[in-house]
């Protein structure tokens, strides 16, 4: 295992060093010491590393992260893994805002709360959110599933287009298209299989599902004030 | 009324005007505003307004074709390891697949090459043909990312961060579903044949400060090597340019409210922004005033049509063009050829801008295969290529009668303006008289 001292290296010296061990490299394991909340670390990486980050990290830890998994001990800030591929990234804390932002694919597991608009214009990633979620989550969001084990803030899933939500909480509002739809077995034995790979342990079948509702697809006039 | 009292003549209103009148009772009709492509079409101050004063006692002129007369450019060097380099002062604006058809989008890289210039990505990704047909490529990252992956980012030349353009400072992009393929749904993900709206403000950075930091990531992700450009449409320009500058771009790209969208509604078209006119001075004031002038280069898009426009916004500070809308002509838009499948679209060769529609007769603004089959990229590649060496030409021309070795050494003092409005925007003095109106 390498350990780096951020403190001391800086972020491009540590983020050469990430993206030089690449899938032939030996060394796997890399642990980041004393982030200090610097912004965009570990971001762009491209290999199957495991990068455990002792502390709290700024905007963009992981972002567009490419199969690496990486844990963030502490709390992240804005966009943390925005617009991941592959690979999985935790934080043992809190997200600040945009947290999976626009993310095609790969695991996001907080284990504490996500500020607002947490996995805005998802395209394919899974969110899994141990606590509770702020205003405008899963705004405009594509594809994926975002699972709120908590509650959801005001507007949840506005304008959202083909991605699953399902809150085991309350949700404050649901935004304009996104409505409450059925949970039938094959949506439980999804989220199941999602919230085993995220490590948190809750029952399926006490989440309620939401999505769209498919009228604002194409325009229509009558729908002018959802707008 | 005895029937030989003579009678005045009828009389249309200015207000009311015909076009006014035919939008009222569209509107009332279809119970939706009108949507389409292109940008502003109402007159306003423009280059024609400017004249070039040339060379005289006061000053010598080059020879013509024989002395040199410089159209290089350098872009990003400000920060990035490895900056743009282009044979000529005129880029090619981003535009979409999806927007154009792939064979438009080829034939763009095809005539950006043979002229030594960049071409730009938009709205919905990289296609892989793209990149094989554009030496030098631009990749827009913008509100939507639809398409967005960090490999792309790598694979382009220069990124540029999109935060608004020309046409529609404040809005998002539109693709309505008649241009939603199995392909551009797929790259975008989202369901074929939807009515796709692009967000009008990125989705994990808000304000200078936080794009800062959004461009920060960009450079470590892609190693520092690539130049960061931030787009910014004709809105504020003397405080878009500075808070650019502090947020880190390497390039500002000013696009002007006659800059082209694929598809936006007219009203925003029409009425939100400022004429590109308007925009150079204040933003090379602003650049100026933070000792960036040169050092972050600007590139001016919007109207350019010809090699006096390119002279002129190179004379009022610009370090490049950026053309959209002239390239898509050069390739065969709204060309006569097509007249009679314009009539049955309700058109005209010239006014044709239903872009959004799908129908395009010269096979650019299609995804229908049929009519993009008919656009042959090698061919459309030369008319662009031959086009821009035109223009590049024709600046060379002006900049030579002004006596200058470099396009990049023309001047406001090389200019003057003929109405008083231009006068102002430029900042250069009224033809005739020492007057910079709100100046002196």
């Amino acid at each position: 295992m390498r350990e780096l001292d951020f403190a001391e290296l800086g972020l491009r010296e540590i983020n050469s060093q990430l993206n030089s061990a690449d899938a032939a490299s030996e060394e796997k394991h890399w642990t980041i010491n004393r982030p200090m909340g610097q912004h965009a670390i570990a971001c762009g990486l491209q290999s199957p590393l495991d990068v455990q980050i002792k502390g709290h990290v700024g905007f963009y830890c992981g972002g567009m992260n490419q199969q690496a998994s990486i844990t963030v001990h502490g709390h992240a800030g804005v966009g943390v893994a925005e617009n991941m591929m592959s690979g999985e990234v935790r934080v043992t804390g809190n997200a600040s805002q945009a947290a999976g932002a626009t993310a095609h694919g790969g695991l996001l597991v907080i284990e504490g709360d996500a500020s607002s608009r947490c996995g805005i214009s998802m395209k394919g990633v899974d969110i899994v959110v141990g606590g509770s979620v702020g205003h405008m989550s899963a705004f405009m969001a594509q594809r994926g599933n975002l699972v709120v084990c908590g509650d959801a803030g005001e507007a949840l899933g506005d304008s959202i287009y083909e991605a699953r939500l399902y809150v085991r909480g309350s949700v404050e509002s649901l935004g304009a298209d996104c409505v409450e739809k059925e949970l039938t077995a094959e949506h439980i034995e999804a989220l199941t299989e999602l919230l085993r790979r995220a490590g948190i342990d809750h029952a399926a079948s006490e989440f309620k599902r939401y999505g769209s509702a498919r009228t604002l697809y194409n325009f229509d006039i009558d729908h002018a004030d959802a707008y | 009324m005895a029937s030989d009292t003579p009678r005045t003549t009828p009389r249309a209103s200015a207000t009311f005007d015909a076009y006014t009148l035919s939008e009222i009772r569209r509107a009332a009709s279809t119970g939706i505003y009108d949507i389409r492509g292109g940008g502003a079409k109402r007159k306003v101050p423009h280059f024609d307004d400017l004249l070039f004063l040339g060379a005289s006692m006061s000053r010598y002129p080059l020879e013509g074709y024989r002395e040199t007369c410089g159209t290089d450019v350098l872009l990003g060097t400000r920060f990035a390891k490895k900056p743009l380099q282009l044979k000529i002062p005129i880029t090619i604006a981003g535009m979409s697949f999806g927007s154009l058809s792939a064979q438009a989008k080829e034939a763009l890289g095809r005539g950006a090459n043979t002229a030594g210039t960049s071409t730009t990505t938009g709205d919905g990704g990289m296609t892989p043909e793209e990149r094989g047909h554009s030496e030098l490529l631009v990749y827009q990252y913008l509100p939507s990312r639809y398409g967005m992956n960090p490999d792309d980012l790598r694979k382009a030349d220069a990124i540029e961060v999109v935060v608004g353009q020309g046409a529609k400072p404040g809005g998002g992009g539109m693709l309505l579903g008649q241009k939603i393929s199995d392909r551009v749904a797929q790259m975008r993900s989202l369901p074929k044949g939807i009515d796709q709206r692009s967000a009008c403000r990125h989705p994990d950075w808000t304000g200078p400060d936080d794009l800062e930091i959004k461009i920060l990531e960009l450079r470590e992700i892609t190693n520092w090597e690539k130049p960061v450009f931030i787009k910014v449409g004709g809105a504020r320009p003397y405080y878009d340019t500075a808070l650019s500058v502090k947020a880190g771009a390497d390039v500002i790209v000013l696009d002007g409210m006659q800059g082209g969208t694929a598809a936006t509604q007219e009203v925003f078209i029409e009425n939100v922004g400022q004429p590109t006119l308007a925009c150079i001075r204040p933003a090379v004031q602003a650049l100026q005033e933070l000792g960036m002038h040169r050092k972050v280069q600007l590139v001016v898009s919007g109207g350019i049509r010809n090699g006096a426009d390119v002279a002129k916004a190179l004379a009022l500070g610009a370090d490049a063009v950026s053309i959209g809308s002239a390239a898509l002509v050069a390739l065969g838009d709204n060309d006569p050829h097509w007249e009679e499948e314009y009539q049955k679209l309700g058109s005209t060769a010239g006014s044709y801008d239903d872009w959004h529609e799908g129908q395009d007769p010269a096979g650019i603004t299609t995804q229908i295969p049929e009519l993009a089959a008919r656009l042959d990229p090698e061919v459309a590649g030369r008319r662009l290529s031959n086009y821009l060496k035109v223009m590049t030409l024709e600046a060379q021309t002006i900049a030579r009668a002004c006596g200058k070795s470099h396009v990049h050494n023309l001047e406001p003092d090389d200019l003057c303006a003929l109405t008083v409005e231009a006068a102002a925007m430029a900042g250069v003095p009224l033809a005739g008289t020492s007057w910079v109106p709100g100046q002196s």
